[in-house]
């Protein structure tokens, strides 16, 4: 059986701690926001879904902006920490492969998300 | 000769959770650009959105929609459990270590069942 002892001393760096507490707040902040989206989710989809139906809901609306700014915010946060979670622990990439990989998605998550942001609420 | 067995710690309940949480993660991941790709296709106007959304009536779309629906679902309330893990005090009167796993799943698959049936 695997004992902590056994994993390599790169899993102590001072880099894995601060990510290791980003991954858990911005869980938190992102828990109450995946409640609202998964109900919205259910709300938006009766009656299938429209452009018109999902831009009228969300154009100019300044609480949808906040909301959904923090959402691109936070899952561009959490997810790469956990591909980059995955990628150390079932791939055999180097840290410096999977921490340049982690960073170039996490920006697109960041630039993608905005700018779905900005293009559904017209701000 | 002898019998293979599955490594007790693969059959675990709270390993299950453990890839539970994993692969909905993964696949949450993967789903993330292109949502944002659709939905940034709004700048061009609501008819650029349409025409993706079109897509979203078709039989194979709707199966794939609900998949993320239960799998936003399960990683939430397996995420949940991971946070009660790491920060409360043990014992939880509940045991989140295992006590969670089953009712985090059947939550997730409820959330499902809505989704479905439209209520």
């Amino acid at each position: 059986m695997l004992h902590f002892s056994d994993y390599p001393a790169r899993v102590n760096t001072a880099m894995n701690r601060t990510l290791f507490i980003a991954q858990r707040l911005s869980a938190l902040v992102l828990g109450p926001l995946v409640v609202v989206h998964l109900a919205l989710i259910i709300i938006a989809v009766r009656g299938g879904l429209t452009a018109d139906e999902i831009l009228a809901r969300t154009q100019g609306n300044i609480a949808w902006v906040i909301f959904y700014t923090i959402f691109v915010i936070a899952v561009s946060i959490h997810a790469p920490i956990g591909v980059r979670n995955v990628l150390r622990e079932w791939s055999t990439f180097s840290g410096r492969v999977i921490d340049a990989t982690i960073i170039v998605f996490a920006l697109l998550l960041l630039i993608l998300g905005l700018r779905a942001v900005v293009a559904v609420t017209s701000f | 000769m002898r019998k293979t067995r599955l490594n007790p710690l693969r059959t675990h309940k709270s390993y299950i959770a453990f890839v539970g949480h994993r692969f909905s993660g993964i696949a949450l991941a993967l789903f993330l650009p292109a949502h944002f790709i659709l939905l940034g296709s709004a700048l061009g106007g609501a008819q650029n959105l349409d025409k993706y959304l079109v897509l979203a009536d078709l039989v194979v779309f709707k199966i794939a929609e609900w998949g993320l629906v239960v799998l936003l679902a399960i990683h939430f309330f397996f995420g949940v459990r991971v946070l009660m893990l790491e920060f409360v005090e043990w014992p939880t009167r509940t045991d989140a270590r295992t006590g969670w796993i089953i009712p985090g799943a059947v939550a997730a698959l409820f959330v499902g069942v809505i989704f479905i049936l439209q209520i």
